[in-house]
């Protein structure tokens, strides 16, 4: 029962006026960033990091993590009223929440997905705030080698996991390892791979290439696309939610099963995405009337949309108790700790309890918050989709170069963000996965650290990441996971 | 459709793999310079780098290689991006980068009121004042937002230096 007297001293330190006052700013940002194509999640946190730099860690934390929880709403609505997926995470949504506006029942699409959302956050945070404090605990003996066994699993799981061709999953990774080992090597102090430049002496910042990949790229696709944005209305009354909510209780078990996988989806590496699209085929597999799926069932909602957000929010439990980051957005509040000075890992259970706890009585809070906020103000975020795209995209380019300029206060990272954007584009059409770069941006000099004194420990040998059993079982499932597409390609050659 | 009308995925492919290429060879003869080898006091700066562009050299390699026995089963026809889509790609890329290398010069705000009032006149068909407006009226909201409210200095040029900024 030690963690229920911990969420309440959270929410202690979350229930301060100003507190509430960040999160109600975050949410609606967070549904703004959302809703507006080429700013998301991550590098919507990015931009507005630096801007938090003078504010306290906890209540720069509570306005960032529910910018979070906007985003995530926000997919919702541009999916279902717009058929556009303002996130990637919204896309299995607009199969049937698109279809449902079209037959006039946007409001209870919009019901649906808001609830379910909320639903699959709660869950998640139930789990976070029951199974975090565990792993911290457990987290703690843990050494340089089994941190670096858990680090090779995370990134393992990506190449075993992903969409993309595992040769592209592995190839972005890398790049990412390499960017991260610009500049001065923090062991020996040596410089690394500056060529003669000043101005990489402190290497890639991640922000950077966040705000570019996520941004600059996503603009850049959008104009190719050349969107015109013709949506449906969207308006929702007390009647809707009411008569919505009556219905939903009827589909637990889709629920249940989307927090699921959105839950296991979040503390592994897989993130959102992929969260939302295995719990929209598990839901339609196991549907009465699968063939309703993509005509616009509310079943088709439910799924991905519990799923999304439950993973969304699982994604910073390992954040919090391992330093690893389950999303690119959680990486990037990863980073924020950094900044902050708070050093991510099970240690910040023990010293930083306020920090902590006060994020989690926040998510409770942040999602209520955000749940009232969408129901209430959805005719308002339609309408600025309706803002024509001559308007909208040359202010979020401006948007983003601030945000690039402001990391360091340097002009490079703002010439960089546009080499990262058009990355971004290249890297969307050829399935280059951004997420694995980003993630070993930002952990590339702790996975590095952890092999260096595992090695330094061993002596040289690689036989220490077998040594313990925890280290062993770890590196064991590691090898499991990067031999899956192995596998998969040898079962298909089987096959003939 | 006229063959031509299109970029053709497989040179991208090779395109993009081959820089892939070119950055792991940056990686490893850096490595190499700095010692990817196995010092006296432990591993060297470049011992784990090393072996990331290995894998990365590795990785473009394949890539290359399975483009190019694809190649004429291909034959050109899978897509990266029609022309014209391509095109309005470059009219969002071109004008941004133009953007980018006014800041140095002019500054951010008034580099912002030119690039959001252009681009509104010329991809959106607005007057002149409506769109010199939009554009005056974000670049005040940065200014209120950064300068005043947070106190974060952006990139200035000698507009706001004369102002006395």
């Amino acid at each position: 029962m030690e963690e229920l007297n911990n969420l309440f001293h959270g929410f202690g330190v979350a229930l301060t006026l100003p507190n509430i006052g960040f999160m109600f700013i975050g949410i609606f940002l967070g549904v703004l960033i959302g809703v507006l194509p080429g700013l998301g999640g991550a590098n919507g946190v990015a931009i507005l990091l630096p801007l938090t730099f003078g504010m306290s860690p906890t209540s720069a934390i509570i306005m960032l993590s529910c910018i979070y929880w906007g985003a995530l709403f926000g997919g919702a609505i541009t999916s279902i009223l717009f058929n556009i997926p303002g996130e990637p995470w919204s896309v299995a949504t607009t199969f049937d929440g698109y279809p449902m506006a079209q037959k006039g029942k946007a409001a209870q699409a919009l019901t649906a997905a808001f609830t379910s959302s909320f639903v699959g956050a709660l869950v998640a945070v139930l789990m976070v705030t029951f199974l975090a404090p565990v792993v911290a605990k457990f987290a703690l003996n843990f050494g340089p080698p089994e941190f670096f066994a858990v680090q090779l699993l995370t990134f393992a799981s990506f190449i075993g996991m992903s969409k993309e061709p595992p040769v592209k999953t592995l190839m972005a990774m890398m790049l990412g390892f390499a960017l991260a080992a610009v500049g001065l090597d923090s062991v020996t102090g040596t410089l690394r791979m500056t060529y003669g430049q000043e101005s990489l002496l402190k290497g890639f910042d991640f922000l950077v290439a966040v705000i570019g990949l996520f941004g600059i790229g996503e603009i850049l696709l959008t104009m190719e696309e050349g969107l015109a944005f013709k949506g449906h209305k969207g308006r929702i009354t007390l009647k809707d939610v009411l008569d919505t909510w009556k219905e939903l209780p009827k589909y637990w078990a889709t629920s249940l099963r989307a927090c699921l996988i959105g839950c296991w989806m979040g503390i592994t590496p897989g993130g959102a995405t992929p969260a939302s699209f295995m719990s929209y085929g598990t839901a339609k597999r196991l549907a009465k009337h699968p063939e309703e799926f993509g005509k616009g069932t509310i079943e088709g909602v439910i799924a991905p949309e519990t799923a999304a957000h439950a993973a969304g929010t699982s994604a910073l439990l390992p954040m919090l108790t391992l330093g690893i980051p389950g999303s690119p957005t959680a990486a990037v509040l990863l980073g924020g700790l950094l900044i902050w000075g708070l050093q991510p890992g099970p240690l910040l259970f023990t010293e930083q309890k306020d920090f902590v706890w006060g994020l989690i009585a926040s998510m409770y809070l942040g999602n209520i918050v955000g749940l009232i906020v969408v129901l209430t103000t959805v005719p308002w975020w339609a309408a600025i989709l309706r803002i024509p795209f001559s308007i909208i995209a040359p202010v979020i380019v401006v948007i983003c170069a601030v945000g690039a300029y402001t990391v360091h206060n340097s002009m490079l990272d703002v010439v960089l963000m546009l080499v990262f954007g058009l990355m971004g584009y290249a890297f969307k059409k050829l399935k280059y996965p951004m997420a694995p770069l980003v993630l070993a941006l930002v952990l590339g000099d702790m996975a590095e650290t952890s092999f260096r004194q595992s090695m330094l420990i061993s002596k040289g040998s690689l036989g220490i990441f077998v040594s313990t059993p925890l280290a062993g079982t770890i590196t064991g499932l590691a090898l499991i996971m990067l031999l899956w597409p192995v596998l998969g390609l040898l079962k298909k050659l089987s096959r003939g | 459709m006229k063959s031509g009308a299109h970029l053709q995925m497989r040179w991208m492919e090779l395109l993009v793999a081959a820089c892939f290429a070119g950055v792991s060879l940056l990686v490893i003869t850096d490595s190499i310079r700095v010692g990817n080898a196995w010092g006296s006091d432990g591993p060297e700066p470049g011992y784990f780098p090393f072996y990331i562009g290995c894998l990365l050299l590795g990785g473009a390699a394949w890539v290359i290689v399975q483009t190019l026995l694809a190649w004429k089963q291909d034959s050109g026809k899978e897509v990266f991006a029609e022309k014209h889509e391509f095109n309005l790609m470059l009219l969002m890329l071109i004008p941004t980068a133009v953007f980018t290398a006014a800041i140095f010069v002019l500054g951010i705000y008034v580099a912002s009121l030119i690039f959001v009032a252009a681009f509104m006149v010329w991809q959106g068909q607005y007057s002149y004042f409506k769109s010199i407006t939009v554009g005056a009226g974000i670049s005040a909201a940065l200014f209120l937002l950064f300068e005043i409210w947070f106190s974060l200095p952006l990139p200035k040029g000698w507009i706001e230096t004369w102002l006395g900024y």
